[in-house]
């Protein structure tokens, strides 16, 4: 079997981020399910901490290429 | 294993790679080579230029339909990236620029969705550097201008309520993550996603193309991979556009928090 290690790092490197992403989207739906008027308030900071989280992820991509 | 559904020893299914996005420049002056992205970051100017000035070009007070598509887009970007994020005080200078990014990358980006075009010009790490590059130059200037360097710097590192003794962690970390890894992921998040969408649908297409040209039975898999395919393109446009709200957005959230006071 031959292939690239990298692959698999980027692999584990998205665990974190998925899961990170995943508790950010639930809790946002959680609030915005609770207090439907929180949603304009809430939108922008669901943005911001999806991108933040995903910074891990992304930099794992690009080690993966670099690597 | 019938024989009909048996792939060919030889010469079988390669991957497209990543040399393969790099397609051969146009023409060479010197050391400079103009390629595709160049000529589609031209086009984008013209389009985004032209079709505002078409928008615009009688004003109304009961809008044409497409002086109300211009309005309402450029309403979307002054009011919910730059009104609600920077502030109702401080935003209006921010106006133009977040403009810009937003349709800037917006319409760079869908080119990776439009046939014949069909390559996003941010896929090129080199772009996306300019573009995170304004906006770091924009914030940390603001910033300093607003608080001093000595305070910019305060504000950047030293974040408030904790015991003076973590001081001695939190500053380079928070240095790190701040001034140095910020930017750097600003721009990678637009590369990294255009790329990646990119390549999936090279790699998509590719193995479509590989199992219809197989002369057996194998070639009905190719249907699979033609659904995956789709698939991934309507995917991808989405991805386009969230990403240029994404990357106008953290420039707001990097403009807010430079401004603003105390803490």
């Amino acid at each position: 079997m031959t292939g690239s290690l990298s692959a698999i790092g980027y692999g584990l490197a998205a665990i974190g981020g998925g899961i990170g992403v995943g508790l950010i989207f639930a809790a946002y739906m959680q609030s915005v399910a609770r207090q439907p008027e929180s949603q304009r308030v809430l939108q922008p900071m669901l943005f911001f901490g999806f991108a933040v989280v995903e910074a891990l992820a992304i930099l794992g991509f690009v080690l993966a290429f670099i690597a | 294993m019938n024989a009909a559904l048996r792939l060919p020893a030889t010469g079988g299914f390669t991957a497209p790679t990543v040399d393969e996005m790099h397609l051969p420049p146009f023409f060479e002056l010197g050391t400079f080579e103009f390629g595709k992205q160049m000529l589609l970051i031209l086009l984008s100017v013209v389009l985004i230029a032209g079709f505002f000035m078409w928008a615009i070009r009688r004003h109304a007070l009961v809008p044409s339909k497409a002086q109300y598509l211009g309005e309402a887009g450029y309403g979307f970007v002054r009011n919910h990236l730059g009104r609600d994020i920077i502030g109702e005080k401080e935003f209006r200078p921010y106006i133009p620029l977040l403009f810009t990014f937003f349709f800037f990358i917006l319409v760079n980006n869908l080119f990776g969705s439009i046939p014949v075009l069909q390559l996003p010009t941010l896929s090129h790490a080199g772009s996306a550097y300019v573009l995170a590059g304004i906006a770091y130059v924009t914030w940390v200037f603001m910033g300093i201008k607003r608080h001093g360097l000595g305070g910019f710097m305060g504000k950047m590192t030293m974040p408030p309520d904790v015991p003076k003794l973590l001081y001695i962690f939190l500053i380079p970390i928070e240095f790190l993550s701040n001034l140095i890894i910020r930017p750097v992921t600003h721009a990678l998040r637009v590369f990294a996603t255009m790329f990646a969408g990119h390549l999936a649908l090279m790699v998509a297409a590719s193995m479509t193309g590989y199992l219809i040209s197989q002369a057996s039975l194998i070639s009905v898999v190719s249907v699979g991979s033609a659904v995956l395919g789709i698939f991934i393109y309507f995917l991808e446009i989405l991805i386009q556009v969230l990403q240029a709200y994404i990357f106008t957005l953290l420039f707001a959230v990097y403009v807010q928090g430079a401004l603003q006071e105390g803490h």
